[in-house]
């Protein structure tokens, strides 16, 4: 008998192994392409899923010995999966004018579907042989996933991220010690032993170059990293970002969107910083000197600066400290900054404290290591300007696929709260031909404008441009004479452009920086009009006001844009093609295909007789919903929980864990219920999806309120109560996926591993799926959808049991 | 290719409209340039093209549709001197070469300015002068300029560069983020030295490196 705890460690492996692919390939690629290469990956549950249901009688008179060998080339093919991927030239921008790239994607999906089917082998033979008792095995797995899920944050908050995976690797191999040492089998225990110093040995000699991060030549940190005394002089490993310094003395980095044509003044020295490879903010080599900041009183963003006198500045998103700066060249009288990743902070508060003129160590300058929209829920404090974080754009699409609940109609609602009367709100974003985050940016401004009840928003807001940025300020209160007098004295001295501000005329814009006709003003006009609606609704962009239902800011993909975005694409139209939302879209049919394939294969392979077609529709129904349906809900609620807990990691480490661990205790009652009352196990599977549907409908109502009223808790608080919000959902959530296999054992034991493969096609499948649904309908619908499906599923065993 | 750069024309909209579409001599420029000799061997194949390909260093050679619509922007005479900035393989500065007195090429990658260095002696090249530094400084001893083309994007448009363009010359220079959507912006420098850009086309271009390697 497969050992419980060993079923637990693989379980745990798997997960933490999937954790850290989305860390690794976002550092060495791009993350959106990594969760196309997982989700594809993943479809080894599929895969073991059908082996086993072909060779189902071997397997179960070797299950032991499967396991460990499984357990073996996990250990093994999990780190060298990801070297050998790596190691492939594979350019995921390139996919755009190469589509011969896709071989090597390709290349990748299958190397890294070699481990994953290794590991859910083990888990699909503890459910082959547990099969009488599929609560506890279900248990033991979950709580194995959970605590890997969770698990993987602790090593990648000290560790870097290549000894994690090394580890991840190990833990393979002691799940095989942990069940061979329990069969008593000594000889098996050396060998699995040996093969593991064998591999840490290999790992050890190996040249660094084959164990290092291969961070893509096309990232800014490689290109910077070329440059002949460019250097790398700092990094720093955390769980939210790979930080890297580097230093390039002999033509330091300039750092400067926006930076007036007509500048007197030139970027300092600086440092470059660089998160997971790209670059995202310089770091000022400051004397202290007021003058040598000069520079930062000519671009978009300064302009506030002429609107206000000392005032008390919030900063969002702090980052290397270029707004924090900014503030302080212009005479802020206090200055709150708030950053999310403490290892930046960090880097420029202490690290390079003294280059960069010991900024967070001035007494006008407090620091917050917190989440900037919790900042802004939870804080009593008002200012006079709050500075939103620089919006640099959207390379290829990755950001459609990441929520931003900073940019959201409730979240520009707090913002504006927290305004003192006559303060500003000041958002500065890359230009962008044709513009596409502007108007998006004006659009839910003006959604949380009309909420605030703001009588006409047009009068509280100014927007100018430069050559490559443009920035919006809002003010609480209406645009006064010498505000505008103020701004187009600091827009004609600096050779900015006027997009809009009460009562302006056309011919006042596009001057300076010409456009082919002036579609900032004219959206800007018509996007504070009395006909927005007319053109959120006809616009080629999605630029529909982001809301925390539908936290998507930077998703501005419309299939009726495709067509005219393709045969653009040699004049530049491939630029402005949103992959994110392709890639989700393309790996959904991918999943598809390949499940479809892999379902089928035992049944036409002949060798999976089922005792009817009905119980292969019923079963197959069944099982198909509760994978879809699960991971439905589990994204669903990931996306909600990412804005309570504050950070996308945390939030998918903290919700998968919770949803794993108490669909575990879940699974474990089930399977107690089904020892001492095996019949009452469709009555139990009715009551499950019962109650998963009013607590998911519940949820729905209750959160947004719960989650602005707990706000202001700290950190630890909301992890705990994020766990307890889960557990109820979770636990039901844990019953039908035992309940029903132990109906299967009993009326066709054959199936088993049929439905655990049927079952894993469909939560890979669920989860792009329910990823399109969150992006495109929103949150809400998404739960009512696994709500629905979980019914459907529910019901079609309701009609088997009738039919029987 | 050349044909294919014309059937592009529709894409650049009013840009090329306003210019009169692309000059005879600008298409007759890439119609001599063998784009082939600026590509690794393995690209060989793919080089007349429509595309980008990789040159080795994290840069790409660009699409001949951008090259010829840059070079048709710079409004090049035969009395110009240009300054490249990103020589790059060196194709642009092949491109120009037939068409003004002289091409001054800044490559800021040692390696990839001594290669291209190399090819367009070879080729005969001879308006052409390189040199290895970083382009933010421009060259003011080879300079003033009557055409400044920048192959390399910045978040900026450097000063530097602004001062050493003669009045009534044009700057043609993707500006924008790394990896980011990029704006191809032509600016002119009237004759009383004031400056007007103007915006055209989003286009993706390698990112503006700095320093030398």
């Amino acid at each position: 008998m497969i050992s419980r705890p060993a079923l637990a460690i693989i379980s745990a492996s798997i997960l933490a192994y999937e954790v850290l692919l989305v860390r690794l390939f976002a550092i060495v690629q791009w993350h959106h392409f990594a969760f196309m290469a997982i989700s594809v990956a993943l479809l080894g549950f599929g895969i073991s899923g059908a082996l086993l249901a072909v060779w189902k009688s071997w397997a179960e008179r070797h299950s032991a010995r499967i396991f460990n060998v499984s357990a073996v080339v996990f250990g093994i093919t999990a780190p060298a999966a990801f070297l050998l991927a790596q190691s492939l030239p594979f350019n995921a921008l390139a996919v755009i004018w190469r589509p011969s790239q896709l071989l090597y994607l390709g290349i990748i999906y299958i190397l890294l579907a070699v481990p994953f089917t290794a590991g859910a082998a083990c888990i699909g033979l503890a459910f082959l042989e547990g099969k009488a008792e599929p609560g506890r095995v279900y248990l033991w797995n979950l709580l194995g996933s959970g605590a890997g899920a969770l698990g993987v944050l602790a090593p990648l908050s000290v560790l870097p991220p290549m000894i994690c995976l090394a580890l991840t690797g190990g833990l393979g191999f002691a799940a095989s010690a942990v069940n061979t040492a329990r069969h008593g089998d000594l000889r098996s225990l050396v060998l699995v032993a040996a093969l593991a110093g064998a591999a840490g040995g290999a790992w050890t000699v190996s040249p660094s170059t084959w164990t290092s991060l291969r961070i893509s030549e096309f990232k800014g940190q490689s290109q910077s990293l070329g440059v002949h005394d460019a250097r790398l002089v700092a990094e720093r490993s955390g769980p939210l970002a790979l930080l890297s310094v580097i230093e390039s003395p002999s033509v330091p980095f300039r750092f400067a969107p926006g930076l007036s044509l007509q500048s007197p003044a030139l970027p300092p020295e600086q440092l470059g910083v660089f998160a997971d490879g790209e670059f995202t903010d310089a770091i000022d080599v400051w004397d202290g000197r007021p003058e040598s900041l000069a520079y930062l009183d000519q671009s978009t963003d300064a302009l506030a600066y002429s609107l206000t006198q000392l005032p008390e500045v919030l900063v969002l998103g702090a980052g290397g400290g270029r707004a924090v700066r900014q503030a302080i060249a212009h005479g802020a009288a206090r200055i709150d900054a708030v950053e999310r990743n403490p290892d930046l902070h960090r880097l420029v508060a202490e690290d390079f404290a003294e280059r960069a003129g010991n900024v967070f160590a001035r007494p006008d300058v407090t620091s917050h290591i917190a989440d900037a929209r919790h900042f802004l829920t939870a804080s009593a404090r008002d200012w006079d300007l709050i500075v939103y974080p620089f919006i640099a754009g959207d390379p290829g699409g990755s950001l459609a696929l990441t929520e931003s609940y900073l940019h959201t109609v409730e979240a520009f609602r707090s913002a504006y709260r927290r305004l003192r009367p006559d303060g500003w709100l000041s958002i500065t974003s890359r230009m962008e031909l044709p513009p596409r985050i502007v108007p998006k940016l004006l659009s839910t401004l003006r959604r949380a404008l009309d909420q605030e009840r703001m009588r006409e928003p047009r009068t509280g807001l100014i927007v100018i441009r430069g050559i490559t940025t443009v920035t919006v300020l809002v003010k609480r209160g209406a645009v006064s004479a010498s505000d505008i007098a103020a701004t187009k004295a600091f827009a004609e001295s600096r050779a900015f452009d006027l997009v809009h501000y009460p009562g302006m005329a056309a011919e006042e814009a596009n001057r300076r920086n010409v456009l082919e006709s002036p579609d900032y003003f004219e959206i800007a006009s018509a996007l504070t009009g009395e006909q927005h609606l007319d053109l959120v609704g006809s616009y080629k962009f999605d630029i529909t006001p982001a809301t925390d239902d539908k936290p998507y800011f930077f998703d501005f993909f419309r299939w009726a844009t495709l067509p005219e975005l393709l045969a653009l694409g040699p004049a530049g139209g491939a630029a402005l093609l949103e992959l994110g939302k392709l890639i989700v879209l393309a790996t959904l049919v991918q999943a598809m295909a390949i499940s479809l394939l892999l379902v089928l294969l035992p049944l036409r392979a002949g060798h999976f007789r089922p005792k009817s077609k009905r119980t292969v529709l019923r079963f197959g129904a069944y099982f198909l919903a509760l994978g879809l349906a699960f991971m439905f809900i589990e994204i669903a609620w990931i996306q909600k929980f990412v804005l309570f807990v504050g950070h996308p990691l945390y939030a998918v480490s903290v919700a998968l864990a919770g949803f794993l661990v108490f669909a575990g205790i879940g699974a474990a009652l089930s399977a107690r219920l089904e020892r001492n009352l095996p019949s009452a196990g469709n009555v139990a599977i009715g009551v499950a999806v019962v109650a998963i549907a009013l607590t998911a409908l519940g949820y729905l109502a209750i959160l947004p309120p719960l989650f602005n009223a707990l706000a202001t808790l700290s950190d630890a608080m909301r992890i705990v109560i994020t766990f307890a919000l889960i557990a109820p959902l979770a636990f039901f959530m844990g019953m039908p996926f035992p309940l029903g296999l132990a109906l299967v054992a009993r009326s066709d034991p054959d199936f088993v591993p049929w439905a655990w493969g049927l079952n894993g096609c469909a939560s890979v499948v669920g989860v792009t799926a329910a990823t399109l649904v969150t992006m495109h309908f929103g949150f809400q619908t998404a739960v009512a959808v696994a709500v629905a499906t979980y019914l459907v599923g529910w019901l079609s065993l309701r009609i088997r049991t009738a039919d029987s | 290719m050349v044909e294919t750069i014309e059937n592009y024309r529709a894409h650049a909209g009013n840009i090329l409209a306003a210019y009169g579409g692309f000059s005879p001599r600008v298409l007759e420029a890439m119609r001599i340039v063998e784009r082939h000799k600026f590509v690794p061997d393995r690209m060989v194949p793919m080089a007349y093209d429509d595309m980008p390909l990789p040159i080795g260093f994290g840069q790409t050679i660009s699409q001949p549709f951008i090259v010829a619509l840059m070079t048709h922007l710079l409004e090049p005479e035969p009395d110009h001197t240009v300054l490249e900035i990103g020589t790059g393989s060196g194709y642009q500065a092949a491109v120009l070469s037939p068409l003004v007195k002289t091409v001054c090429t800044i490559e800021i990658i040692t390696g990839l300015g001594e290669i291209a260095a190399k090819r367009l002696s070879q080729l005969g090249y001879d308006n052409v002068q390189t040199k290895i530094a970083d382009g933010y400084f421009g060259w003011p001893e080879c300079g003033p300029f009557d055409g400044i083309v920048v192959t390399a994007a910045s978040d900026h448009v450097p000063p530097p560069l602004l001062e050493q363009l003669n009045p009534g010359g044009r700057m043609v220079i993707p500006v924008g983020g790394r990896f980011s959507i990029q704006h191809l912006t032509l600016i002119e420098k009237d004759k009383a030295g004031a400056v007007t850009t103007y915006q055209l086309l989003p286009v993706r271009f390698v990112p503006f490196t700095r320093g030398v390697r």
